[in-house]
């Protein structure tokens, strides 16, 4: 079946397209961009009132599958992920077993073609079992699907790793995705380290075991002149360091969050597992300087680090329980009601961050822009539309969001994925 | 109870000392003072919780904590039972959450929580009906032992507002610490940490405390010195070199102590490290107020198992 998106403002950072226009998609993939398009035997859309924007993508989410699928699989994930406006999202492997040989990779490129409804892209681990000491296969894992490479939660201590790691994916042309912590200097922490760690009586997580690495791996790519891509960051020193190395040129980028963005260690007060993160939760002046980045372009890409946990899992004493929220359906309300009806950033710069770059970043050629011969992927927002985030309705199988209740304006409308509409409001 | 005394205690709950009004901690330390009296009398035991079931929850060893709750209760006439670690079924796999509303369901009044987690006895308070005391949680807070140690200052002092008082030791670590900061300090006193930079985060400051690291400093005109147990697997954990420097450095010896105030009194929430935090004779010295803090242990948990129990019901304001 054709679409015919009728009356869209339709936005194209890459184009610079910001107009009113019909969109004629056939066969999967954009056919026509045009003031007035018509068409026999195509189902039509009326986006009179909505945003058409090129599909999002999630680079930084856990599906927890294999292993793990009591927290998350294939099909619960990438429905959470159309709910949440996602066209597109890669997969982190730190799964059980990890995704660090090329069979694993297959199993989710084929398993994802046949069970989810938007595109799974797996990133594969660095290192064999991320135990951050032998390089995986990256070659054959890039051939068999990977996109780009972490070792996501497993930090790789051992800078000569790392070094080669940095060398070796420049035969890739891929992205090193960097989980930057100093696990000496973080350990045992649950919070941010600061005064209300102090207050609480919870140990810390400095800022400086997130500044450290970061600093350590923004040199090593300076010395292999490899990309690397600075996953979830958080903290000022990290933006400095970041925004330096831009500025010498370096093929550094950086993602960031939106609950990094939006909520500080002060949301603790409560002892409520659900705020509890790696990285954590910063003080006031971190957020403000990770809003600083995303305003002057430190900071290229909004990712969600979407990582489910049971309710049993997190229903524990704080300490026991384990790090990480879950962002898919989320994310795109409180970006626009945070910060692009705040007019902190323009809904344009959003788009941008949430399709544009993370294609460009990942190689996603005919994804991330509107334009004739594309792939059909979309995401139509409803900015006026008024939201209560409600857990119980989230596809994910967890429910462990801080924003639960939360009340927001702008909502995704409609998902398609290669002219196929798998969510609409 | 003189029931003219204007009670002004609004917690359901009883959590920590941050969260308290002034008024409400003055309500609590004079409710002591007629509690005291109860432990006075050849018959040291008044019918105001009959009826009423009290359970220790101690997911941590402890001796003092628990037995003090446990006479509190008892001289109040409550049922109390005790459950600790080894006995429970915590180590069978079952949850915190579960472990209390099995207590729950057997119609009980209180829990008085003593548990490694900071917040735990936060999160229970989430879902549970009964008043939650707690007796200690992590590194977070030990609001009874703060009370107390009030208590005694005041009995000695007759007053705390304006006073001196130095806290020394394993600052990072300590709920007395951070029960006893918050508490001084909205009635008023001085408060001095004093230890390591290791254990003793700047951020203390942000929360009222005046720092500092050279404890013959810290001493000078000091009101009150209240020593802290310095637990020695601290050591492995590089916060200091050796027992021997600390002990060089921090230790309360009879030579230091001149330098508080002459009628300046010592505490320790115990136990006691003999000889590492603090000279053997001064532990046991006539300005040491040690056993008086014990004493008084009993008095302000009657009040606050009082105050939560006792009376009309009140709304809950947690």
């Amino acid at each position: 079946m054709n679409l015919l998106i009728k009356n869209g403002r339709v936005i194209d950072p890459i184009s610079r397209t910001d107009e009113t226009l019909d969109i004629l998609i056939e066969n999967g993939q954009i056919k026509a961009i045009s003031p007035r398009l018509e068409a026999n035997e195509a189902e039509i859309i009326d986006a009179s009132r909505l945003v058409v924007a090129p599909g999002f993508i999630d680079m930084h989410v856990h599906l927890r599958e294999p292993g793990q699928e009591h927290k998350e699989d294939l099909i619960t994930g990438s429905r959470a992920a159309a709910r949440g406006g996602f066209t597109s999202i890669c997969c982190m492997p730190n799964t059980k077993p990890p995704n660090d040989n090329s069979g694993i990779t297959e199993y989710l490129v084929v398993e994802a073609k046949k069970k989810a409804v938007v595109n799974i892209f797996p990133i594969a681990a660095i290192t064999r079992e991320l135990a951050g000491e032998e390089l995986t296969d990256m070659v054959d894992l890039s051939q068999a699907g990977a996109v780009a490479f972490s070792d996501d939660g497993h930090p790789i201590t051992n800078s000569l790793i790392m070094r080669r790691a940095l060398e070796y994916s420049l035969l890739l042309n891929k992205l090193i995705i960097d989980h930057c912590e100093d696990k000496n200097l973080s350990a045992g922490g649950v919070m941010h380290e600061g005064e209300i760690s102090c207050r609480l009586g919870l140990p810390g997580m400095p800022a400086a075991a997130e500044e450290i690495m970061i600093a350590r791996d923004l040199i090593l790519a300076e010395l292999t002149r490899a990309r690397i891509h600075i996953a979830h960051i958080s903290t000022r020193g990290g933006i400095e360091f970041v925004r330096l190395a831009k500025k010498k040129g370096l093929a550094v980028s950086a993602e960031v969050t939106p609950h990094h963005l939006i909520l500080t260690d002060e949301c603790l007060a409560n002892y409520d597992p659900n705020f509890k993160v790696n990285p954590p939760l910063r003080s006031a002046d971190h957020r403000q300087a990770l809003i600083d980045g995303l305003k002057d372009g430190t900071i290229d890409v909004i990712a969600t680090d979407h990582a489910p946990h049971t309710p049993e899992e997190k229903d524990v004493e704080f300490d026991q329980a384990p790090f990480g929220l879950i962002g898919l359906e989320t994310a795109v309300s409180l970006m626009l009601d945070r910060f692009v009806h705040k007019n902190i950033i323009s809904l344009e710069r959003l788009i941008q961050l949430m399709a544009s770059n993370p294609a460009q970043l990942l190689g996603l050629k005919n994804k991330g822009r509107i334009a004739v011969g594309a792939d059909a992927d979309l995401t139509l927002l409803n900015l006026r539309k008024e939201v209560i985030i409600d857990v119980n309705r989230f596809a994910s199988k967890s429910r462990n969001s801080p924003f639960h209740g939360w009340k927001l304006r702008g909502a995704v409308a409609m998902t398609i994925v290669g002219g196929k509409i798998v969510y609409s409001s | 109870m003189n029931p003219e005394t204007p009670l002004t205690f609004r917690h359901y709950h009883l959590l920590g000392i941050e969260d308290l009004e002034t008024s409400e901690i003055l309500t609590i330390l004079e409710t002591a003072d007629s509690m005291a009296e109860i432990s006075r009398r050849d018959i040291k035991k008044v019918p105001t919780l009959r009826g009423k079931t009290v359970v220790n929850l101690f997911f941590e060893p402890s001796t003092r904590t628990r037995s003090s709750f446990e006479l509190a209760a008892k001289r109040l006439s409550a049922d109390i039972i005790n459950f600790s670690l080894s006995a429970s079924s915590v180590v069978k796999g079952e949850t915190l959450k579960d472990t209390v509303r099995n207590l729950e369901a057997m119609a009980i009044d209180a829990l008085v929580v003593r548990h490694s987690s900071s917040g735990a006895p936060h999160y229970i308070a989430s879902f549970c009906r009964s008043h939650v005391i707690n007796a200690g949680d992590g590194t977070h807070e030990h609001p009874t032992q703060a009370l107390l140690d009030a208590y005694t200052i005041k009995q000695y002092k007759k007053r705390i507002k304006g006073l001196k008082v130095v806290i020394v030791g394993d600052i990072l670590h300590s709920r007395v610490a951070r029960s006893n900061l918050f508490l001084l300090r909205k009635l008023g006193a001085e408060v001095v940490l004093c230890g390591p930079p290791t254990l003793l985060p700047l951020e203390f400051s942000k929360l009222g405390a005046k720092i500092e690291f050279n404890l013959d400093k810290a001493l000078v005109g000091a009101d009150v010195v209240m020593m802290l147990r310095l637990q020695r697997e601290r050591q492995k954990a590089n916060y200091f070199p050796s027992i021997r420097e600390y002990r060089q450095l921090y230790c309360l010896t009879q030579e230091r102590f001149k330098l508080a105030k002459k009628d300046a009194i010592i505490m320790h929430p115990g136990p006691i490290n003999r000889g590492i935090e603090i000279d053997s004779a001064l532990a046991d010295s006539v300005q040491s107020v040690i056993l008086r803090q014990v004493e008084n242990g009993v008095a302000i948990r009657m009040a606050v198992l009082y105050l939560l129990l006792g009376g009309k019901e009140r709304e809950s304001s947690d």
